[in-house]
């Protein structure tokens, strides 16, 4: 699906890359725990996360992760978009729990990383 | 080519700026980014451990055509039980590391299994060393 599609799925916005709004993401991977995402070995894949910080960005951009969807929320702050600006990812943010905009997307087809 | 950080313990704004100009290197050089992937991961979470557990400490990687080389030395309360310490689910984070995202016990063994080759020294009430290789190209 779409980043725009994932936008609109979960009543949310994208706040940092909208030109990148039509670009495809095929797998997703949600986790709160810093550590758990860096073990992911697959590239390209939406971060959901309910954790904002600047080390959310930071561990995305290790992990080749492109694509942040933040939920419960929470909003990225004026230095976490410039992170991520500067790293040239998208980030979407989302009013919804995480199991919400989880099953959302899992049902609307984004695949799960393992 | 050798890098060169300086990390300050406790400065969660600033953890991840030296892995960051580490991923930004190897992309320029076009290593693979696989290689530059488990490099990058170790590093973080290796950066993260100064931040979280040190006072300071300095970052060098040496990247030659064979491997890259990372060496972590800080000065800190260093590590008592370096096998307890290894183990995955084991921590001393504080509560201000955990609500980073961080301090579930995973850092050291996703270290471990990123690098070709991975080594603490350690002196309680002085430092710890970390030295990560990774090789470029794969063993014959």
């Amino acid at each position: 699906m779409t980043l725009q599609e994932v936008a609109q799925l979960v009543d949310g916005e994208i706040v940092c890359g909208t030109g990148r709004a039509q670009e495809f993401v095929e797998y997703g991977f949600a986790s709160d725990l810093m550590s758990d995402v860096l073990t992911q070995k697959r590239s390209n894949f939406l971060l959901i996360t309910g954790l904002s910080n600047n080390q959310a960005i930071r561990t995305a951009e290790m992990s080749d992760a492109q694509y942040i969807l933040f939920v419960r929320h929470k909003k990225a702050t004026p230095d976490m978009l410039s992170l991520a600006a500067d790293n040239d990812m998208v980030i979407i943010q989302s009013p919804f729990s995480m199991f919400k905009a989880v099953g959302i997307l899992y049902s609307a087809g984004l695949r799960p990383v393992y | 080519m050798q890098l060169t950080f300086h990390v300050q313990g406790g400065d969660f704004t600033r953890a991840g700026d030296a892995s960051s100009q580490v991923k930004k290197t190897l992309k320029q050089l076009n290593i693979d980014p696989g290689v530059t992937k488990r490099v990058v991961v170790a590093l973080y979470e290796a950066e993260v451990n100064i931040v979280a557990h040190a006072y300071h400490g300095v970052i060098t990687a040496d990247i030659d055509p064979v491997r890259i080389l990372l060496r972590l030395e800080d000065e800190g309360p260093g590590i008592p039980d370096i096998e307890l310490a290894m183990q995955r689910g084991f921590s001393t984070a504080s509560a201000e590391v955990r609500e980073m995202g961080f301090g579930a016990g995973m850092g050291l063994p996703n270290i471990l299994e990123n690098a070709d080759q991975f080594h603490i020294d350690s002196v309680v009430g002085k430092g710890t060393t970390l030295t990560i290789a990774v090789n470029l190209q794969p063993c014959p």
